[in-house]
């Protein structure tokens, strides 16, 4: 990947401007001037401009990841934010926002303001995500009016549920004065015990331990349920099975206030991958059956699921070479992102390019309050080009994240990133 | 069974009348504290004689003002203090007309005798809601008491009582319009507007302009 | 008076509220006084029950009865010696064999004053039970309003703080309803009592918002012990949101009355400078405190005991 500052002026040319916020796909040419969008149109080429040519490329708002790890502070030697940034430029991603189970962990408003000023010299747009208790531990609300005005645009205690429910209870009630949604890892952590894997009869045969669905849909019952209790926001993170969708489906036919996530990995993988015991397909929630995949699949198209966010999550190689009860939790995700779920959505399952692209950026986007208008003049150029039909395999050439647990390699991706523009800077593919 | 004029509990504001009593009267005037409706007299009045109109009352009060300027050999340490409810009006008129004859506004205070009444234990009364008033100091002063009937007693004892919890004054002086003899209680009046004795079943109204709308001292008979 | 025990202000009529307060005005003329005594009570017996500590609010029954000339006595007693039910029973009715005229009681339960009028022929005033009812406290905090303003329909009041755990919240609530004030409830959500909008008033996070529209604002106590927990994240915090700072105020180019039942935690909910302003009836609260029970002792135990139910 080319990291390289944006000349003054830059005229994308002949690509697809495809807009999720206005539903349109128009054939056209934007001027770049400054870092920021001049014109959309036809533009004549001037002297002074760095063409890029789109022929074929679809023009797009730069995506929006908002559920990734980035591991500062505490854990540098997995990712920090600069590497994270590549990685998320490298998926086309000009925002991301960071899950605090960081060491410090993000509870407190002084850490807030350390990953905001961190996050300004930055290359992607980094938003911090403030733990929901004090450590994560459980038993303490942070002082989440504090982080909200340091610049927390959501809570959370991921990595960790809030298993307490009279903790969860006051939380969403807490969380109701600022109307900020919350974000519970679902995980009944009893009824998980020492699982890795999903439950059935491939951790049958595999003999590993695992865990049924019923670990993580009971507890999003519960959180939805104290929602609609409490009036707060609620954003369902990673869902992964069957039984958890309908309960999400159910809830969001009374409740508005509820939204959902899916990753990348659980609509392409299914447990049947798991055979070859490769520790980077091991994550929680685990990868489930395949039918769980195609009501994850069937749940992105009804609008259950609302985006797509990746859960990137880098642990060194040392963590993942152990076996696979030792192995961490977790793969990376972000340069994975598009080709697989391009490939699985679009491709294999007819869902419109479109669509997809909303679930990337005007979706998650919504979910946390960030301005969408991203085409209009005027406004600093935050834009991803794709070709949406390139046939590749995913390599390690191909990863930009200080460490490279990803199951994806040589695998098959369908459409690539191939120029990512933020903050009047460049990456190209 | 009585029919006089009928009494009806109010505050001071005058926002109504409630529908609760607080009273139950069995003639005991002395403590009366409330404003008649003049217009609830029923039809079949029994006899009322006008005993005093506005001309005497005002030559009564004219001349207790002498009498107290007079016994007092002038206005040093004098304070007027009126039993609410219609001792008040009647202590401002003894005090104006003090300053027009001697050149000196005398103090004036008034009392709420409800607190120390002597029957509190066999009824609830509610206090006026515009109470006790004593602002300057009353050690050594000459305290004229001033109220408009004098009957049992038992108020002037209470209004003493009460003023104990002030000071301790040189002298207390009784005022009254009307003594209407039938003392319970070993108690005398210094300065007296009229004598009107009355016998058992006789009542005796003092209405005042500044609350009433007219001057008045009336005796009324109950049928029995 | 309407209703022989004073349990609550739930149902109480508005003229009795108002011959309240009507009676603490003249009681408090009373308090002025060089001898601060009067003998209405002459004779009568009330007796203190108090199963919660509570130093101030019965100092000032006390300081009432006393003024009102009746004879006092105290029983603290603690809920763990005493085990809940049967004893309670006993309690009350070795009062009763000693034939008192009255009680008050302070009890941690819910309708234990309730419980207690059925074993007990005296009279019962509440003062305080639970996270349920203080009447005497609404009282005396629409006395000190009434003093100030001179009228209380359609006041503007705003009672800011832990609300789910103050026992001053419904009967003020309950109280100025039915005088015609407009109540509003601001404090972090996690205090505010579920379903409580149904009681006919407004609750509103934004202290900024409540102090512009307000008249007066009651300002509850923030129990350090619920900070740190699952309901408040820290001082700070609830500082930065809801504390009546001075420099809060001064935002605000307006005249408040401000009000704090007490004991104040400076620099938690209130600023020192905030509370001794002239714009705080603090202190005025706590002398119309010990008139406002003596004019409830005096109504509810006036005159003769079958004339009471009138």
């Amino acid at each position: 990947m080319n990291f390289s500052k944006l000349k003054k002026e830059v005229l994308l040319k002949g690509g697809q401007i495809l807009d999720p916020l206005t539903k349109t796909n128009v054939k056209g040419d934007i001027l770049i001037k400054d870092g920021k969008i001049k014109a959309i149109g036809e533009i004549k080429s001037s002297k002074s401009a760095q063409i890029i040519d789109c022929k074929d490329l679809i023009i797009t708002h730069g995506f929006c990841d908002v559920h990734a790890h980035f591991r500062e502070p505490g854990r540098e030697d997995k990712e920090t934010l600069e590497t994270g940034s590549m990685a998320a430029l490298a998926g086309g991603f000009t925002r991301v926002c960071v899950m605090p189970n960081t060491n410090p962990p993000i509870d407190s408003p002084e850490v807030i303001r350390y990953i905001v000023d961190r996050s300004e010299e930055c290359p992607i747009y980094i938003h911090p995500i403030g733990a929901i208790t004090k450590g994560q531990e459980g038993s303490e609300l942070t002082e989440m009016g504090a982080m909200l005005a340091e610049g927390a645009v959501a809570f959370s205690d991921d990595g960790l549920p809030v298993t307490d429910s009279s903790m969860m209870r006051n939380a969403l009630d807490y969380a109701t004065m600022f109307d900020i949604p919350l974000i519970n890892h679902a995980e009944d952590l009893c009824l998980k015990k020492d699982g890795v894997m999903h439950e059935g009869i491939i951790s049958t045969k595999l003999g590993l331990p695992s865990s049924p669905d019923l670990t993580e849909s009971n507890m999003v019952h519960r959180d939805l349920s104290l929602t609609l209790l409490t009036g707060g926001r609620l954003h369902v993170p990673h869902v992964s099975s069957a039984k958890s969708l309908e309960h999400i489906r159910l809830s969001k036919k009374s409740n508005e206030k509820v939204t959902a996530e899916v990753t990348p990995h659980h609509l392409f993988f299914t447990d049947n991958d798991l055979q070859g015991f490769d520790t980077n397909l091991k994550v929680a929630p685990p990868i489930r059956t395949i039918s769980d995949k195609k009501a994850l699949i069937k749940a992105v198209k009804d609008g259950t699921l609302d985006c797509i966010a990746t859960d990137h999550a880098p642990h060194t190689i040392e963590e993942k070479e152990g076996t696979f009860d030792l192995a961490p939790f977790g793969m990376i995700g972000l340069e994975s992102c598009f080709g697989a779920v391009n490939r699985v959505l679009v491709k294999e399952n007819k869902l419109s390019l479109l669509s997809l692209i909303e679930m990337l950026t005007t979706r998650p986007r919504g979910i946390m309050g960030f301005n969408n208008n991203l085409f209009n003049i005027g406004t600093n150029a935050e834009l991803t080009i794709i070709d949406p039909k390139e046939e590749w395999i995913f390599s390690k050439k191909d990863i930009h994240s200080k460490s490279s647990n990803s199951p994806f390699i040589g695998h098959n991706m369908y459409g690539r990133i191939k120029f990512t523009i933020n903050k009047g800077h460049i990456s190209t593919m | 069974m009585y029919f006089s004029l009928s009494f009806k509990p109010f505050l001071r504001d005058g926002k109504g009348s409630k529908s609760t009593s607080y009273f139950d009267f069995h003639g005991t005037e002395s403590y009366c504290q409330e404003v008649f409706y003049y217009k609830e007299v029923p039809m079949a009045s029994p006899k009322i004689k006008n005993i005093m109109n506005a001309e005497s009352i005002d030559r009564s009060i004219i001349r207790l003002a002498h009498e107290i300027l007079e016994r007092n050999h002038g206005v040093e340490k004098i304070m007027l203090v009126g039993i609410l409810s219609r001792g008040e009006p009647l202590a401002k008129r003894l005090q104006s007309l003090i300053q027009k004859i001697s050149g000196s506004k005398t103090p004036i205070g008034f009392l709420d005798i409800t607190f120390h009444r002597d029957d509190f234990r066999d009824r609830l009364v509610v206090p006026q809601v515009k109470g006790t008033d004593i602002n300057d100091p009353i050690d050594d002063k000459i305290i004229i008491l001033v109220d408009d009937v004098l009957f049992t007693g038992r108020t002037i004892r209470a209004a003493m009582d009460e003023l104990n919890a002030f000071g301790r004054p040189q002298k207390i002086q009784l005022a009254v319009l009307v003594d209407r003899g039938h003392r319970e209680i070993p108690i005398k009046a210094d300065f007296i507007g009229k004598n009107i004795p009355t016998h058992e079943g006789e009542h005796i109204k003092v209405l005042l302009k500044e609350i009433d709308d007219k001057d008045s001292v009336l005796l009324t008979q109950s049928r029995n | 008076m309407k209703h022989r025990h004073l349990l609550g202000l739930k149902d109480y009529p508005a003229e009795d509220i108002k011959s309240i307060i009507d009676t603490a005005f003249s009681f408090k003329e009373v308090l002025e006084r060089p001898i601060k005594k009067v003998p209405s009570l002459n004779g009568k017996t009330i007796v203190n029950l108090f199963f919660e500590n509570s130093t101030r609010t019965r100092i000032s029954f006390e300081l009432a009865q006393k003024r009102l000339s009746a004879d006092t006595v105290n029983f603290s007693a603690s809920t763990s010696s005493l085990k809940k039910g049967e004893t309670f029973k006993d309690t009350a009715q070795n009062l009763e064999a000693m034939k008192i005229d009255a009680v008050v009681m302070r009890h941690p339960t819910p309708g234990a004053p309730l419980h207690l009028t059925k074993h007990i022929d005296a009279i019962i005033i509440n003062a305080g039970d639970g996270i349920h009812e203080h009447p005497t406290q609404a009282i005396l905090d629409m006395t000190s309003l009434y003093e100030k303003f001179g009228y209380l329909k359609g006041l503007k009041i705003a009672i800011i703080g832990d609300i789910s755990h103050s026992r001053v919240a419904l009967s003020n609530i309950y109280g100025l309803k039915t005088m015609g004030a407009e109540v509003t409830l601001c404090g972090p959500a996690t205090l505010i009592p579920p379903f409580i909008e149904d009681l006919g008033i407004v609750v509103n996070y934004n202290v900024d918002e409540v102090i512009e529209w307000a008249d007066a604002l009651n300002v509850l106590r923030i129990q350090r012990e619920r900070m740190g927990g699952g309901l408040l994240p820290s001082i700070r915090e609830y500082r930065n949101l809801f504390g009546i700072t001075t420099e809060r105020l001064s935002h605000h180019k307006k005249e408040l009355v401000i009000m704090h039942p007490g004991p104040i935690n400076r620099g938690v909910e209130i600023d020192s400078a905030v509370a001794d302003s002239s714009q705080a009836i603090i202190l005025n609260q706590v002398l119309n405190g010990v008139a406002s029970r003596m004019a409830i002792l005096y109504l509810l135990l006036g005159g003769k005991p079958e004339e009471r139910k009138v």
